[in-house]
């Protein structure tokens, strides 16, 4: 294995218990919203896709990566979209509890 | 100079990435966080557009545009009881871009790529292509198109094993001779396969344990894309979503007694599940919408248990409304959600929340589960083995040990269910035959309707 291989080892390592030390943190109540936004957020591979869309190294990539933007973007966009409307939902209780069909944010800190 | 914005975007990123899922621990703050995320995402893609390599735009415009066309409407359109299925079908387009990405790799380089670069390639394609057809088949099953019920027949434990161990030599040879091309489409091929038997076998109850396994899967298939092509921001993204995925099975399977072996070569309903307790000699006690309402509108403390069968009646907006009645009558309401109740982690939760029920109503098992014994009455919607009695007191049922919601402890329990159809495990419940229980039946949400109507004549 070569020096760049072992940093990228390193990163994931690293990346991967960041990850296992927030997520755990993530109370169930938004587990849905915590799945979608993690694919969301891996949809990164667009970054990947791009290259391999624009980089104009042969039909097959240029072809191939297209599609592999197309894939990733569905997931960048609808994933952010549908994240943030789940997340919207969440309210807590409203101050005069008859109310709590408005849509207005309720405040106050916890 | 370019490289150097390029590579800061991406460190801007994978910060912005880090904080967004920190700022899920708590719902005020969630929706900020994510959108920082969303930010950070767009820097990264700009960052990636600026650079020397990319030298035609005519494609990558193409696929953007296409991608947001479809993206948005499943973003905006899709209705949160069809959320499983929408976050299957969203990990297979995950898992397709990187499994492309892989290919174009392996197409442009070939032969001369080196152990680590080839190794990284297979990961990526192995974990993209297993999940994608994975996901497909989960997508499938929970819109509809599969039949729900576990698929089984003999032998299909060697077949799959088989199948694994023959893709796991072909990978070892690879890694050998990388210039292999047969083997290496072979090998996508086989994939392809173990994704679709994988979750052939996984019953409906099953699919929150399937469904984050195949999140996790997804997310390994994107880091394996970062280690492919050298850049870490896809490393540090696929990381957290692969770790993500894999607390989620493990949640999901502790909150269902079963190791994830049992998930994956267990089929829940496949094994000759005879139900340990049969209900002959037993009778259900059913009651009218009148009764049932005079006991909710003088109760103090409801809680409600919400299960799959509430998704699918699409009743979460009338729930909420029965505990407004139930609340101007003086009582509280309380809704206890098992983690696996519904087809994905916190299915229960979005729905109520998207009915406007505040979030501090909804309690977790392990919160709520002392607060049973002095409820009047616990009020069971679509919900079935979460609260069978059975796993925690009957050594034979297959379903014992897991833990479950004590509605059972309840002063009273009334049960809203369509028919006597035993629940999906195909176990009896004994709950059902309690005597302090009594059932409504008919359709989740006609019920609540009739209920919401009695209770306001109370």
């Amino acid at each position: 294995m070569n020096p760049t291989s072992f940093i990228q080892l390193y990163v994931f390592v690293l990346a991967a218990f960041v990850g296992y030390q927030v997520i755990t943190r993530v109370p169930p109540l938004l587990h849905t919203p915590l799945m979608s936004a993690t694919n969301a957020i891996s949809a990164i591979s667009l970054v990947g896709s791009l290259v391999a869309a624009g980089s104009n190294r042969g039909t097959v990539s240029t072809v191939l990566g297209f599609a592999a933007v197309t894939a990733a973007t569905v997931n960048v966009v609808g994933g952010f979209i549908i994240t943030d409307r789940m997340l919207k939902m969440f309210k807590r209780e409203p101050e005069s509890a008859s109310k709590a069909a408005s849509d207005e944010k309720a405040g106050g800190a916890k | 100079m370019r490289e150097t914005f390029t590579q800061v975007t991406y460190l801007v990123a994978s910060v912005l990435f880090i904080l967004g899922l920190r700022s899920l621990t708590k719902p005020d703050s969630a929706r900020r966080g994510m959108q920082y995320a969303a930010v950070g995402m767009l820097l990264a893609i700009i960052g990636t557009l600026v650079q020397h390599e990319i030298v035609r735009y005519d494609w990558i415009a193409g696929g953007l545009i296409l991608g947001t066309i479809i993206g948005i409407p499943m973003g905006t359109e899709v209705p949160m009881t069809a959320m499983p299925q929408r976050i299957a079908i969203s990990h297979m387009f995950g898992a397709l871009a990187a499994t492309l990405v892989g290919v174009a790799e392996y197409w442009l380089h070939g032969a001369s790529l080196g152990t680590a670069k080839i190794s990284a390639i297979g990961f990526e394609v192995l974990f993209g292509s297993l999940t994608v057809t994975g996901s497909f088949m989960a997508f499938g099953k929970l819109q509809g198109i599969v039949t729900g019920r576990s698929v089984t027949y003999k032998g299909q434990n060697a077949v799959n094993i088989t199948l694994f161990g023959v893709t796991v030599l072909m990978f070892v040879y690879l890694i050998v001779n990388p210039g292999n091309a047969i083997v290496f489409y072979a090998m996508i091929a086989l994939a392809f396969l173990i994704g679709i038997f994988m979750v052939l076998p996984i019953g409906g109850a099953d699919m929150p344990v399937v469904i984050s396994l195949l999140n996790s899967y997804a997310g390994l298939a994107s880091a394996a894309t970062g280690f492919a092509i050298g850049n870490n921001v896809l490393i540090i993204a696929g990381a957290l979503d692969g770790a993500s995925g894999f607390i989620l099975s493990i949640v999901m399977s502790k909150a269902m007694n079963r190791s994830f072996n049992n998930v994956i070569f267990g089929a829940f309903g496949a094994a000759p599940t005879v139900s340990a307790k049969t209900a002959t000699g037993l009778t259900v006690r059913s009651i009218s919408a009148e009764d049932a309402a005079i006991q909710l509108a003088y109760a103090k403390l409801v809680i409600v248990v919400p299960g799959y069968g509430m998704a699918v009646a699409q009743a979460q907006h009338t729930v909420r409304e029965l505990a407004e009645l139930i609340e101007k009558k003086g009582g509280e309401v309380k809704y206890a959600i098992h983690p696996v109740a519904g087809r994905m982690p916190g299915h229960m939760n979005v729905l109520l929340a998207e009915a406007n029920v505040p979030y501090d109503r909804l309690y977790d098992m392990d919160e709520i589960n002392g607060d049973f014994e002095r409820a009047d009455v616990a009020l069971v919607i679509g919900a079935n083995d979460v609260v069978n009695p059975a796993a925690r007191n009957d050594k034979s049922s297959p379903i014992y040990g897991m833990p479950i919601l004590n509605a059972d402890k309840a002063q009273s329990i009334i049960v809203l269910k369509r028919s006597m159809n035993p629940g999906f495990a195909g176990i009896e419940n004994e709950l059902f035959y309690d005597d302090k229980t009594s059932l409504l039946f008919g359709d989740a949400k006609t019920s609540l309707s009739r209920l919401v109507t009695e209770v306001k004549s109370v």
